[in-house]
């Protein structure tokens, strides 16, 4: 058993271990979902659970600037990100149903491959940190490998963005998970997701113009791969 | 004197099983009436219907084998021996030491195999699409259910249901990623296996998609008294099964007095009562999915069993 004052069995442990499986298994969710809104909802959610990780690591470390982190992941991406989202869908009437490139179950089934990947990678070159960071990081990593899973296996330009967003809350839950990251950190990170959000938007309405549809396969003819 | 008191806790037990599993079926039906603005009928009326069934003489076809007429009895025997396995309000029973987890999940693969070959028996169409998609769907849910056994058997050091229940009774173990996962899995197996909603409609009688009512199409009278009882025990297996390994409180410890038996009762009857309404309402909030996506859903059981596997490696310190 490995060493640190959070050990297996405290609650607080336990708790913080659940959230952080909380927001994977939401992940799993997007890559399962065949619906734009649907999406878009489990990525409310997922940004909702990380919210309350790290709302309880701030608790559980003490560390008060990280409530702030979990008030800006509720607000801005619980709340702000979905509903403009959801504005966007109605206002460019985009097809709701999604394909996917690979299928739903191979999918999820390179997702569990993943997660082993990340589970192999993080453990052995993390010996000296506490369980509870070097189980948080895993799981973090897997929640960034599945994001970009997504922004693979989903073919609009939606919901790469979706993959995209939802790669960045891996990035914030490693954040909150490692004692003593800094504040900056997380700030800047949480407004360049914002910054990209805005500009996503402004590519979303200037490819519908030019292709009529939101299909990334439109964009191969203009990247000068012919098929 | 404990022997006699572990005979008596399972003699009630099975008597509780039988009288309770038909009930909440019509608890099921009633609730999900009422949200859909119906009067429903009575709570009693599976009873009343078994108690009809069982007066009336089955009709055989008349190609019909012994494999037909001998399907229910054999169904109907190895759900109620794994009903006499599943804990419900108390620990400790006489058959205890045979509850395994693996003996279980072999139980109700038997009555589920007697059942498809009972489906094929007669020969007609629907009988025969009914045991393919019945067999099609086992072939993904049996290997999430081991998975889930394996979790647990890592989890507990034991198969066995009465010292998984323990050790998890005891809150030595906590709260785990893993058994969250095998939680999500095992919800997925159970709605499948007894053809709840997003898989089976357990409500219609003639549709193409049916599954398990395909299968048990030809049977009538008696046997067909035998094939509902049994899949009612089953709903109620799986939900002792759910409720004793991830809702392990207020059950009566092994070798507790008889007095604890109260509290085990009431606590059991809550579980129970809260997970058919949980299932009532999701039944009613969602559609049908089509038969070829089934596989799909219960693949992602499978994954998620397996991903729990993964995690437990995970806590346990592998490196």
């Amino acid at each position: 058993m490995m060493g640190g004052h959070l050990a297996f069995g405290t609650f607080s442990y336990d708790a913080a271990h659940l959230l952080g499986g909380g927001v994977l298994v939401l992940s799993f969710v997007l890559l399962y979902q065949r619906r734009l809104t649907a999406v878009i909802n489990t990525y409310a959610l997922q940004s909702v659970v990380l919210a309350a990780a790290a709302a309880w690591q701030a608790w559980v470390q003490d560390a008060p600037h990280l409530y702030l982190t979990a008030g800006i992941t509720l607000a801005a991406k619980g709340i702000a990100i979905p509903l403009g989202m959801h504005r966007i869908v109605r206002q460019l009437q985009v097809n709701r149903s999604l394909e996917s490139a690979l299928g739903i179950f191979p999918s999820m089934a390179m997702g569990v491959g993943l997660v082993t990947l990340s589970i192999l990678v993080v453990l052995p070159v993390t010996p000296q940190a506490q369980t509870l960071t070097r189980e948080e990081l895993a799981l973090a990593l897997s929640v960034v490998l599945m994001g970009l899973l997504m922004m693979i296996t989903r073919r609009t330009a939606m919901t790469q963005v979706l993959g995209f967003m939802s790669l960045e809350n891996g990035l914030i839950l490693a954040a909150v998970s490692v004692a003593g990251m800094p504040l900056v950190v997380e700030l800047s990170v949480a407004v360049l997701v914002l910054l990209a959000f805005a500009v996503f938007g402004v590519f979303f309405f200037r490819i519908r113009d030019r292709f009529d549809s939101l299909h990334l396969d439109n964009l191969d003819r203009v990247g000068g791969i012919h098929r | 004197m404990s022997m006699l008191v572990a005979l008596l806790a399972q003699l009630l037990h099975i008597g509780l099983m039988l009288a309770v599993a038909p009930l909440a079926v019509g608890l099921i039906r009633k609730v999900k009436a009422r949200l859909l603005g119906r009067i429903g009928p009575p709570i009693l009326q599976p009873w009343r219907d078994l108690a009809r069934l069982a007066r009336k003489q089955p009709v055989l076809a008349e190609n019909a084998s012994w494999v037909f007429s001998g399907a229910p009895a054999v169904t109907f025997a190895a759900t109620l021996a794994a009903a006499a396995l599943v804990p419900s309000f108390a620990l400790g029973m006489t058959a205890a030491p045979l509850a395994d987890l693996l003996v279980i999940a072999g139980l109700l693969g038997v009555a589920r195999c007697a059942l498809g070959l009972a489906g094929m028996d007669v020969g007609t169409a629907f009988g025969g699409i009914g045991s393919s998609r019945e067999m099609m769907f086992a072939v993904f849910a049996e290997p999430a259910l081991l998975l889930v056994i394996f979790t647990l058997s890592l989890l507990a050091g034991s198969t066995n249901l009465d010292a998984v229940a323990g050790a998890l009774h005891d809150g030595a173990l906590g709260l785990r990623v893993s058994l969250g996962l095998s939680l999500i899995a095992m919800l997925a197996i159970a709605i499948a296996e007894n053809g709840r909603i997003p898989v089976d409609n357990p409500a219609t009688h003639l549709e193409l998609t049916m599954v398990h009512e395909a299968m048990v199409l030809e049977y009538s009278g008696r046997h067909l008294a035998l094939i509902e009882a049994a899949a009612m025990l089953k709903l109620l297996v799986w939900l002792g099964l759910i409720g004793t390994i991830f809702v392990p409180f207020a059950i009566a410890p092994a070798g507790a007095p008889t007095t604890a038996w109260g509290l085990g009762l009431l606590g059991w009857a809550a579980k129970m009562l809260a997970l058919l309404l949980a299932l009532a309402a999701f039944e009613t909030s969602i559609a049908k999915m089509r038969v070829f996506r089934v596989p799909e859903f219960l693949g992602i059981a499978v994954l998620f069993a397996l991903l729990a596997v993964v995690f437990l490696f995970v806590s346990q310190g592998f490196a």
